[in-house]
This record gives structure tokens, C-alpha cells and sequence, in this order.
């Protein structure tokens, strides 16, 4: 019985690895009295009136189809978001796809644009999507790698090194999953200019885009010029709690979105409409709901980052999404080593850096979308884990330059 | 240090530890100390207390919404007959309303005799008080933004990218 059908398997989809982080889920789930900061999605259950608004549209009998780019009034609502955000104008007919997900709107993304060969460039670490979306389209990956010391941001100097003739398209996503990491307008305008240049193609995943707590997010489809060679994609998972409504959108030039909604009709038909009902409401109203979520985000950030101060692990300091993405070279451990101890030791779940690419080694994910309480018991038990193998904080001195409140010694999360 | 965010950390968890709240508002710990002795010595922090759903103990409590019309006095207003009221231990809350009625009292006993008794003999007696309308709690749902005996729980996947 075993491998029946194995050799007539697309070799396409054979070349995949299976994902990392799906490995490691299976040993999360045999081990008891996990507190997992490995989630990557918020522990905000959708907001009661997001909900309410989804059942009172099923009472209703919102139960049918909707038009392939998804219902008009959504997409009305979603073009007034993009402006008020980011002044940036899309035709809701002709410009805004409402997809299932922004999972859906970059597989639909990649297989507009993509001809067999063509390569993509995305930068490392990733999100685990990007490269398998664009093999499965016929392109090839060709991955940038960031590092801690330039804050996980990619530069315009790695993006012009890595291209060829055959490269099309460009992957970006900041605040990223899963470092954290921002981009500021400049380097954007950089990453921008480079495009134009060499007459590149945008994707930008800006899902966490609402999730910025340095005060200044830019839009890529907002810069001089790039909003007809950007296809922007966002959506509601993240920013209103909505992950398993499964919703989302992509903005971008007509020829794209059309493109896009080809590939769409015909393998989705449209997004589900009580998924839309409750996307316009969170649009319409959700606002006081998204600040205070966020508030209470960036709360844990600073307490995760003070949290591996005490304990010694270097981290850079994350200014979007919800995750931070420590350095744990200090335990001798490769990242799934340290992660694998941690949870057998400890009961505490991460996901280790290298499931988001090679340069992913070295780290591991900790999502902060989770309590105070168990953040601060986290942190304290991963605290002892890593003394047991030989690591402690360094004593600072009271310099200024650092955003956070230095102190001496070992502190209370230990 | 932002001061409302101090006070809407402490008023959801007063539990938390100096050095969680310094760490969550990037702020020194002798910052937050000093801080929070600032707002307590100035009454804004009234008092740290528990919410406790009491219905997981055997205890006899009941409570009531009582409606008190009173007749407003020269120079003090309400505020007279508010204290009155206020004083009494039984009185778990006084505020005044606008609508069809000046008062809204919560008054907590052992027994329904024991508030009813209360409201005859303590609360209607009360100079100035016109009329008093009394509704017992049959049950309580949430209480000061927390859902009691809340079902909904983290079901996330433990893991997910």
C-alpha cells in the first residue's frame, strides 16, 4: 500500500519540504502543561460586535453568493481604509479583490504574474508562504538574507545584487512575521527605487500594517510611483482578530486584480459572505476595538524584550507585529534544539527561527499574542533554562541610547 | 510615563508586579513606585479589591437595584440625602440618575427580609426621600466588564505560522 501513487505525484508539488513548523505542532501537542508562545495569531477573540454583526447577517439570510470581487460595499469600505490610511486611491470595481485570506490573495498574486523561470526575490527570514507559493506558480525563489545587525530590514543594495534578466517580482512584508521587524520610508523609497529600475513587480503582504508601534508605517503602493507595480495585500486577521473567518484583500492596477479574480472565480468562486458582512463592520466600526488591542500589544513587547534582557538573550527590538525574534546562539543550541529543550524542560512553546528560512537560525519566534500571566511565567521558566546552560545577563551600565530601563544584575523574571 | 495607561493597567490587574508594569510601560521601577504612591496618597487609587463570583461558594447574599425619588434640598442638592444613604454599610453603591427616578441604590443583605427590612425601616424613613421602587438580582451576567462564568476559553492551535 505504501507509496501507491507516490511517483505519479506532481514532481512540482513533491519539491515542497514539508513545513517546520508543522513538525514541531505534533510534538507541542504530545507534551502537557504548554504555555505557548508560539501562536501567530492574536488571543483576542473577534470583537463581540464584529460577531454580532456576522449573526445578525445570517439571520437575515446573507447566505448566497456574492459577486466574484466580493460584495461592492465591502470593497467601498476597504478603498475608504487605503485612503484614510495611506492616501493611496483604488477604483473598489476594478482594483480590490476580496480574497479568502491574505494566504489566498498571494498564491492569486504569484500566479498572475509569474511565467515558468521567472524568479522572486524574498527576503529571509519569511513568512512560510512566499517561496512555496511562488514554486507552485513556476517561479523560482531567490532568497535575501537579513541579519540582526541591520534590524532585519532588507536594503536596496541585496535587492539589486540578487537580480538577474529572468527576475519579475519582488516579496516584501514589514512589520514582518516573524521578526518583527519595521521598515522606515527611506529604505522603502530605496527598495522602490530599485524596482522602477529594473521594472520589478511589488507584492507587499502589509497584514500586520495596523500593528506598527513606532508611530510611522508606510504604505509601498503609497510611494511616488509605485502603486501601478505593487499589488498590495491586507486583511483583517490580524488587526481585528479575525483569522478564521478567513478574509482578506488585494489592491493593486486593474490588470492585475483582473488577472487575479480569473484564478479566483474559477477555484473559489467568492469569499464567503458572512466573512464579508463582518469585515465591512470591523472596517466601519471597529476602530476603538484595533487601539486598544494594539495598546495592550505593545505592552507585552516591552515586557517579552525586557524579559530576555534579564535573562541575557540578545534581541533586537521588534516595532511591528507581535512577535519578537531573540538570538539564542549564546546556548550553544542550533534553533530547534533550543526549541525542542525548551518545550521538553520548560512547557514553553516557540517556534524555532529556521522553519522561516535559513537565516532563520539561530532564533526563535516567540509571539507575545498571549497573557501577561503566562508571558511573565513563560519567561521565567525560560529564564532558568537558559542559566542551567551557562547564560546570564550582562551587567550594564546605566548608559542612555537604548529604549529601555537598564538594570544590573538579575532581575525579577528569574 | 503615560498615567492613564498605569491606571487601566492596575484597574484591570492590580495584581501585577512593580516590574512587569515598569517593563510593560518602559519605565524605571522607582518611576512606577513613586507614581502609584503619588495616586494613592491623592485618592485616585481608592483601594486594590478582588472580583469574586460568589456564586462558586455557599453563600446567602442577595442584592437590589432599589429607585429612590427624593426631594432635592436648598444649597446641597442631592448631595445630602446621598450621604445619608451612602453611609449606611448594606449601600454597596449610590448614583444619581437622570430619568424617572434621582437614586440608584445597590444594597447587598443575607436575605431578602434583611433588604427589605433595610429599605423600610433605614432607607424610606430617610427626610427627603419621596419614594422607593426595590428590584432583586435574580442573576448576575457581568459584573464591572468581566463575564461571569465566562465559557469562552484560548482554542487556538498551539502552534501556527
Amino acid at each position: 500500500m505504501k507509496n501507491m501513487w507516490e511517483e505519479k505525484l506532481s514532481p512540482v508539488v513533491k519539491s515542497i519540504p514539508p513545513s517546520g513548523i508543522r513538525k514541531f505542532f505534533d510534538l507541542v501537542s504530545e507534551t502537557r502543561g504548554v504555555i505557548s508562545l508560539g501562536v501567530g495569531e492574536p488571543d483576542f477573540v473577534t470583537p463581540w460586535h464584529i460577531r454580532e454583526a456576522a449573526i445578525y447577517a445570517i439571520e437575515q439570510g446573507y447566505t448566497m453568493y456574492t459577486s466574484n470581487y466580493g460584495l461592492l460595499e465591502l470593497r467601498e469600505v476597504i478603498r475608504d481604509d487605503i485612503y484614510k490610511n495611506y492616501e493611496v486611491q483604488y477604483d473598489p470595481r476594478a482594483e480590490i479583490l476580496v480574497t479568502v485570506g491574505v494566504s489566498e490573495a498571494l498564491d492569486l498574486a504569484m500566479r498572475a504574474v509569474i511565467c515558468p523561470g521567472d524568479e522572486v526575490l524574498i527576503p529571509e527570514p519569511s513568512y512560510v508562504s512566499y517561496a512555496p507559493t511562488a514554486v507552485l506558480a513556476g517561479g523560482k525563489p531567490v532568497f535575501m538574507q537579513t541579519t540582526m545587525d541591520n534590524n532585519f530590514v532588507l536594503t536596496p543594495e541585496q535587492v539589486e545584487k540578487s537580480i538577474t534578466p529572468r527576475t519579475k517580482v519582488l516579496m516584501i512584508s514589514y512589520p514582518n512575521n516573524p521578526t518583527g521587524a519595521v521598515m522606515d520610508r527611506e529604505t522603502m523609497l530605496g527598495l522602490a527605487e530599485v524596482a522602477k529600475k529594473h521594472d520589478l513587480i511589488i507584492i507587499s503582504d502589509e497584514i500586520y500594517d495596523k500593528l506598527n508601534y513606532t508611530g510611522e508605517q508606510t504604505c509601498m503602493a503609497a510611494l511616488p510611483g509605485m502603486r501601478e507595480r505593487t499589488i498590495l495585500l491586507n486583511g483583517f486577521s490580524k488587526a481585528y482578530a479575525m483569522t478564521g473567518w478567513r478574509i482578506a484583500y488585494a489592491a493593486a492596477h486593474a490588470d492585475f486584480i483582473s488577472a487575479m479574480t480569473k484564478i479566483h472565480q474559477y477555484s473559489i468562486l467568492c469569499t464567503p459572505i458572512s466573512a464579508q458582512m463582518a469585515a465591512m463592520e470591523a472596517l466601519k466600526n471597529g476602530d476603538t476595538a484595533m487601539k486598544k488591542m494594539v495598546r495592550e500589544f505593545n505592552r507585552r513587547r516591552h515586557l517579552v524584550l525586557q524579559g530576555f534582557k534579564d535573562m541575557g538573550l540578545p534581541c533586537f527590538e521588534p516595532g511591528g507585529a507581535f512577535y519578537a525574534f531573540p538570538n539564542i546562539e549564546v546556548t550553544g543550541l542550533s534553533s530547534e534544539e533550543f526549541a525542542e529543550q525548551l518545550l521538553q524542560e520548560a512547557q514553553v512553546a516557540t517556534v524555532p527561527g529556521s522553519a522561516f528560512g535559513d537565516a532563520g537560525e539561530g532564533y526563535i519566534r516567540v509571539s507575545y499574542a498571549s497573557s501577561i500571566e503566562d508571558i511573565s511565567e513563560a519567561l521565567r521558566r525560560m529564564g532558568k533554562f537558559v542559566r542551567r546552560r551557562g547564560v546570564f545577563p550582562k551587567k550594564v551600565s546605566t548608559s542612555s541610547g537604548t529604549d529601555f530601563v537598564q538594570k544590573e544584575g538579575i532581575c525579577n523574571n528569574v | 510615563m503615560n498615567e492613564k495607561e498605569l491606571l487601566e493597567l492596575l484597574e484591570t490587574n492590580a495584581n501585577l508586579s512593580i516590574a512587569e508594569i515598569s517593563a510593560m510601560l518602559n519605565a524605571s521601577e522607582d518611576e512606577v513606585k513613586e507614581k502609584i504612591k503619588e495616586l494613592e496618597s491623592n485618592k485616585t487609587i481608592l483601594r486594590y479589591m478582588t472580583l469574586v463570583n460568589w456564586e462558586k461558594c455557599e453563600r446567602e447574599q442577595v442584592e437590589a437595584l432599589i429607585e429612590v425619588r427624593i426631594t432635592p434640598q436648598r444649597e446641597v442638592g442631592y448631595d445630602a440625602v446621598a450621604e445619608r444613604i451612602y453611609r449606611f454599610p448594606e449601600v454597596r453603591s449610590v448614583k444619581l440618575m437622570s430619568g424617572t427616578y434621582d437614586l440608584a441604590v445597590f444594597v447587598e443583605g443575607k436575605s431578602m427580609q434583611k433588604v427589605a427590612h433595610f429599605v423600610n425601616t433605614k432607607l424610606a424613613t430617610i427626610e427627603g426621600v419621596v419614594n422607593t421602587v426595590t428590584h432583586f438580582v435574580l442573576k448576575t451576567y457581568k459584573k464591572d466588564g468581566v463575564i461571569i462564568g465566562d465559557q469562552e476559553e484560548d482554542r487556538r492551535l498551539m502552534i501556527s505560522p
